[in-house]
């Protein structure tokens, strides 16, 4: 949610139009070429053990809280980019129509421009909950035990490669399903926004 | 004429000394063990001795000065210093290699256990052997009997624990794929976090997201004295079941392992495993109840 959030808001600047606004796209545009060229692996290395090492007053330590933190920064880069894809496939006459009925920037694109572009994106996007899925995977990296932390301290302790099989099939048995809702989901907006047009 | 005497009996004694070297050296080669030959040993280089081991090499277990050309590093194996370069050097010796014909080989402990053919005639890196893990690999017979260690930071109240019951209220962390693990969550009775390598272990602990890292004893005294200067030992860990230790890993089936067996078990017998562990493995802290 904090993703999905961010990433429209960073999308959405990016979008501004004018010289007024030149500054704040620049500094959406750095955002996302950023945290989206950096290795994860990394990330989570720097803000998991760097942050906490620097031993600032009044700044969390927990290593559950820096890496959540550092995949919420890749991820919102990420999808950042796959909203600004879904707004600029928003045809521009769809704004002019917006504005030419008295709408602003702001109102036009949030009724018009933005509930199209969503629906557009939404495969794309559950691209990204997927990979951001198997990716919690690298918290383990901070000491978190999840399941495949479990699964390395297991093949490491009986020198038996089967665990990692058993935490593969985990993850299938979480993303198979989501892919699945997400498919009905498509299919049911495609059903509904078609249903004047389509004779029963 | 006193002062030639001293300067004969001197001589006479230097004489000796060399003969006594000598008579070592030859004695050892002679003494190479029955069936062992070094020509029918089966390596996976004939005519020298692959030893695989972790990098970055540790000590005490390993020492000597890092060497680039060794692609080791923090110490160097080929320097025969460090308890396990050395203990890995008679074992050569004993089966007839000269120093030279021993080749090292960085190799992660993940991979000393992957199935497919091993790139070692045998592998040590503080692996401690465990009866499901010698359906994977080959273990030899014990070249050291380990007991894991707690280190905490000092000041800290972790330091004031007596007994393992007593650790179960503190966070503590293990490195990936040790006992230590294992132990903690068998007798202590919590479940510690567990890292990649024992660096990222070492840096939780200062920065204070565990209170105990627990490693096997002697290598709390790098830890101690190099990698967290304001950490202590805060005890022992009792030997609970079967007593802990190290072998060598060996390819399954591999027909090496006998010979490297009769190595250890001489050097235990005359005494070079204790003399090795004196010199190398120093130290001692008090054993929690």
């Amino acid at each position: 949610m904090i993703i999905l959030a961010f990433a429209l808001f960073i999308a959405v600047l990016r979008s501004l139009p004018g010289p007024v606004f030149f500054p704040v796209r620049l500094l959406a545009i750095a955002y996302a070429d950023f945290f989206r060229g950096i290795p994860t692996i990394l990330l989570i290395y720097i803000l998991g053990f760097g942050v906490p090492g620097l031993q600032l007053a009044g700044v969390p330590n927990g290593e559950f809280f820096w890496g959540t933190v550092a995949l919420v920064l890749v991820y919102t880069a990420y999808v950042s980019e796959v909203y600004r894809a879904g707004i600029e496939s928003v045809h521009p006459s769809q704004n002019a129509a917006g504005r030419s009925l008295g709408l602003t920037h702001g109102q036009s694109l949030r009724y018009v421009i933005v509930p199209q572009a969503v629906r557009r994106v939404i495969p794309p996007l559950l691209n990204d909950f997927i990979g951001l899925q198997k990716d919690t995977a690298l918290v383990a990296l901070l000491g978190l035990v999840e399941t495949f932390r479990q699964s390395q301290i297991d093949v490491a302790g009986d020198f038996n490669f089967t665990p990692y099989l058993a935490t593969a099939l985990m993850f299938l048995l979480i993303t198979i399903p989501m892919t699945r809702f997400t498919d009905w989901l498509i299919s049911r907006d495609r059903r509904r926004r078609q249903a004047g047009g389509v004779t029963a | 004429m006193r002062k030639v005497l001293i300067a004969v009996s001197a001589l006479a004694t230097l004489v000796a000394l060399v003969a006594a070297t000598t008579a070592t050296g030859a004695s050892r080669s002679a003494a190479a063990i029955p069936g062992c030959a070094t020509g029918s040993l089966n390596l996976v280089t004939s005519g020298q001795l692959t030893i695989g081991t972790d990098n970055p090499a540790y000590p005490p277990w390993w020492d000597g000065t890092e060497k680039k050309s060794t692609g080791f590093k923090l110490s160097n194996p080929y320097s025969g210093k460090g308890y396990e370069s050395a203990v890995a050097y008679e074992v050569a010796k004993r089966l007839g290699f000269a120093k030279g014909d021993v080749k090292w080989k960085a190799i992660p402990f993940t991979k000393s256990y992957a199935p497919g053919k091993k790139p070692f005639d045998f592998y040590l890196a503080q692996v401690s052997y465990k009866p499901v893990r010698a359906k994977a690999v080959a273990f030899s017979v014990s070249y050291y009997d380990v007991n894991q260690a707690v280190v905490g930071l000092k000041g800290k109240p972790i330091t004031k624990v007596k007994t393992v019951a007593g650790l179960k209220p503190y966070k503590l962390g293990v490195p990936l794929g040790t006992t230590s693990y294992d132990y903690i969550v068998k007798y202590v009775g919590s479940k510690p976090k567990v890292f990649d390598t024992l660096n990222d272990a070492v840096t939780d602990l200062k920065l204070g997201r565990i209170d105990g890292l627990v490693v096997d004893f002697p290598s709390t005294g790098y830890i101690t004295g190099v990698q967290v200067t304001n950490g202590v030992v805060v005890g022992r860990l009792p030997t609970q079941g079967t007593q802990e230790h190290f072998g060598l890993v060996l390819a399954k089936g591999n027909s090496l392992l006998g010979c490297v067996n009769k190595a250890l078990a001489a050097m235990k017998r005359d005494g070079t495993l204790k003399r090795l562990e004196a010199r190398e493995l120093a130290g001692s802290a008090p054993l929690l109840k």
